[in-house]
């Protein structure tokens, strides 16, 4: 096959006429500025369809009054200004004390999730990176949950604590006999624990792949020369491993975090589309604005204010724990 | 040499092939949604409701119609039934997107709701003509059409009314002779009724089933328990007002057969789908409860010891609007005004409403007809159906015909829910209490 003539000129090759040279280093130059944007172009097309501009338009709906009078021609919806954040954001009004309640709620759920799911993580993760036998079965089990459809897993934890045909009551109550009456488990304070627990199981094997992948890349030698000089393995793994992992973890606990914050079909499968009192989040009480309440301005108006508080959080995390000018394998 | 050369071919190949397909792709995603309508001298789609004991009865029952009515206009019906639990937010989605079905069926106590989006084809002029003129339908049916004054944007299709099911053996073995027909002799029966049967000294047999988390069927029973209370729940001019206390009494009678009553059991407070009901009667677990057409239920279940009464009035000789024994019940059927093919889904309309399809339909979904010449068949003359017209015809009033009526089912449905979660926590719930989350859901409704 011969070279076709916008290949770039090798320095080895014998160079043609000098102008020649010059145009063909200046398509080459064109080509090769442009080249780079032909290649991110479908990804931000795609990306402008599928995010930024629904997105847009999130922030534009909280802008309206848009019930059933206006949903079928929502173009024509009437412009109300700040009133959906007014309604959304009063502490003393109905939305808004169950607005700030979820909030609060939302940040403890996620603090919890997270803060076991990554626990256990590491735990499993530390102790799978040695090879023994049985480690891969190990592996793979501790993945199933990560990999098994929510839906199907969620549905069948709402069956597990059904509070008279349950699994988790008949055990507490008929084989155990700890309890005289099964409790509530998807109803009033109970509700928030279920949610927890469910999240967590659903969580954590993804907190356990990044971090076993991140302690994959730690030389041996490190632990070596450290048992040498006499580190304990609890010395070993927080001046070692912890540090070492310090970046994997940066963008897991962040990921994690925005996941658990968002979190929807958990709640929505376990409890129906309304949620408890008690164990209502962000997520689902928007949608609970916007669906049953058929008050999308409003539901627009929640989302907004949540886009901007996880947007302050994620960049004050990021500037705060994110390696500055560096790159994020050093 | 050749090497980069084919390098350099094969990526620009590959970057503006990948750039094509996936405008294509993306274009592709942008118009799917109008296709089928293109080859249609006549394919429409058809949202349907689950009024079988199952999605699949459904598709039998309907899809034998659809072949009645593709047999004789050539025509072509796609089926989809859609789940309660999705139909609303389905609706909900087409009519902002303007991406829907053709035909759809809707509760009937949406529909002025749903009328007030302006996305349904009202039935007036040729329209009404083209399904055989408003005089065919049950004029309390077709009132339920949308609001008073306009246009009507669906049209009755299955007319259904509450009534007390019962188990009639436990009745026998319990020695009650009849149904009740007060509020009080209901509560003593209901009493009688809830017992510890095999001797561990728990309660096994309850007087009285409901759905707790089932936001409609407690949208329902604030309505009809409301009314016989002497309250409404909207004022004349289409105000809420869920705190008088006429409503607060109906709630609270309602959500005290949890409460102080005791004749529910407390896990009913979990329960979200009212199709499991009937299977309360059948395992022997309760006694009673209140449903609209659960025959098709109890038929497949090859259940017979039941009988069905009028819901039990609050007072006994109450007259009016407090004699009200249930919600002018029923499936209507809608137009897409988007459709593409509006002819063809108006004439599929004509079809779901002719007395033929209208007898074998509502036959088989143990409902009664919302065209008067099938209501009167001789078909739909056993005792339960003659209780049911009866119902309808004296005893019934239609929900709130108001446009915020979703929201208000929603609200109140939601605050009563919560109120029997409570309840089953332990916590002793007070006509205050009820009142209190009455107020708050009033607060969160759209001023109408």
């Amino acid at each position: 096959m011969s070279a076709p003539a916008q290949t770039p000129p090798r320095t080895s090759e014998p160079v043609p006429s000098r102008s020649a040279a010059r145009a063909i280093k200046r398509s080459s130059i064109k080509r090769d500025r442009f080249f780079p944007y032909a290649l991110s172009a479908p990804a931000a097309f795609l990306e402008l369809l599928i995010h930024i501009i629904p997105m847009l338009l999130g922030v534009w709906i909280a802008f309206l009054s848009l019930t059933q009078f206006s949903i079928a021609n929502w173009v024509k919806a009437p412009f109300v200004g700040l009133q959906n954040f007014i309604t959304a954001l009063d502490p003393n009004g109905p939305i808004g004390s169950q607005f700030f309640d979820a909030l609060g709620r939302t940040f403890i759920f996620t603090l919890l999730v997270v803060g076991i799911a990554w626990s256990l993580g590491i735990f499993a993760a530390v102790l799978l990176v040695s090879k023994f036998r049985s480690n891969g079965f190990f592996r793979t089990l501790f993945l199933v949950p990560y990999a098994l459809p929510s839906y199907v897993t969620t549905i069948a934890w709402a069956f597990m604590f059904n509070q008279r045909d349950g699994m988790v009551n008949r055990f507490l109550v008929d084989d155990l006999g700890i309890l005289d009456e099964g409790p509530f488990w998807l109803l009033g304070e109970r509700s928030f624990f279920v949610m927890v627990v469910v999240a967590v199981w659903q969580f954590w094997p993804f907190a356990f792949l990044m971090l076993l992948a991140a302690l994959q890349s730690i030389p041996n030698e490190v632990y070596e020369a450290a048992s040498l000089d006499g580190a304990s393995l609890w010395k070993q793994f927080t001046r070692i491993t912890l540090p070492m992992i310090k970046h994997a973890n940066v963008v897991l606990l962040l990921m994690l975090g925005l996941w658990v914050f968002n979190q929807f079909d958990i709640p929505y499968l376990l409890f129906g589309p309304v949620s408890p009192e008690e164990s209502t989040l962000i997520s689902p009480l928007i949608y609970q604005q916007s669906f049953n309440n058929w008050n999308f301005g409003v539901g627009g108006a929640l989302s907004v204010v949540l886009l901007l508080a996880l947007l302050v959080v994620s960049a004050f995390y990021i500037r705060l724990v994110m390696p500055k000018g560096k790159s994020i394998d050093d | 040499m050749s090497a980069p050369s084919f390098k350099g071919k094969l990526g620009r190949f590959a970057a503006i092939t990948s750039i094509a397909a996936l405008s294509l792709s993306g274009l592709a995603a942008c118009s799917s949604g109008n296709s089928g309508s293109e080859e249609a001298g006549g394919t429409i789609t058809y949202w349907a409701s689950n009024q079988g004991s199952s999605i699949s009865q459904d598709e039998k029952v309907l899809g034998e119609s659809i072949k009645r009515f593709t047999d004789e206009t050539g025509i072509k019906v796609e089926l989809e039934v859609v789940p309660w639990a999705d139909l609303y937010n389905r609706i909900l989605t087409a009519v902002s997107s303007g991406e829907g079905p053709d035909v759809l069926n809707i509760g009937n106590t949406w529909a002025s709701t749903l009328q007030a989006s302006g996305a349904f084809v009202p039935w007036e002029g040729e329209a009404m003509e083209a399904v055989g003129g408003a005089d065919k339908f049950v004029p309390a049916a077709l009132a339920t059409g949308g609001t008073v004054g306009e246009a009507p944007t669906s049209l009755p299709l299955y007319s259904m009314a509450y009534g007390l099911y019962y188990n009639t053996k436990m009745f026998e073995e319990a020695g009650i002779k009849e149904a009740p027909a007060t509020w009080d002799e209901f509560l003593a029966d209901a009493k009688k009724l809830t017992k510890d049967t095999d001797g561990d000294k728990n309660i096994d047999q309850y007087g009285f089933t409901l759905a707790g988390q089932r936001v409609a069927n407690n949208a329902h029973a604030a309505f009809i328990l409301g009314m016989q209370n002497g309250g409404e729940l909207y004022t004349q001019d289409g105000k809420p007002d869920f705190t008088n206390d006429g409503v607060v009494a109906g709630v609270n009678d309602w959500v005290q057969l949890m409460g102080e009553e005791g004749v529910v059991s407390k896990s009913n407070a979990e329960i979200n789908d009212g199709s499991v009901l009937p299977g309360e009667l059948v395992d022997g677990n309760a006694a009673m409860f209140f449903d609209q057409a659960p025959g098709k239920s109890f038929k497949s279940a090859d259940f017979k010891d039941y009988a069905m009464a009028p819901i039990p009035l609050k007072n006994a000789d109450a007259t009016g609007t407090e004699a009200t024994k249930s919600l002018v019940a029923g499936i209507n059927v809608s137009v897409f005004d988007n459709s593409d093919n509006k002819d063809a889904a108006i004439k599929f309309v004509n079809h779901l409403v002719s007395v033929d399809e209208q007898k074998k339909l509502n036959a088989a979904y143990t409902s009664l007809p919302s065209v008067t010449e099938a209501f009167d068949d001789p078909a739909f003359d056993t005792p339960e159906s003659q209780a049911k017209k009866e119902i309808l015809n004296d005893y019934a009033a239609p929900m709130p015909l108001f446009p915020s009526e979703g929201q208000m089912e929603s609200l109140v449905g939601d605050a009563v829910g919560k109120l029997f979660a409570r309840i089953a926590q332990g916590e002793n719930v007070s006509e205050d209490d009820v009142r209190k989350a009455l107020e708050n859901a009033q607060k969160q409704m759209p001023a109408s």
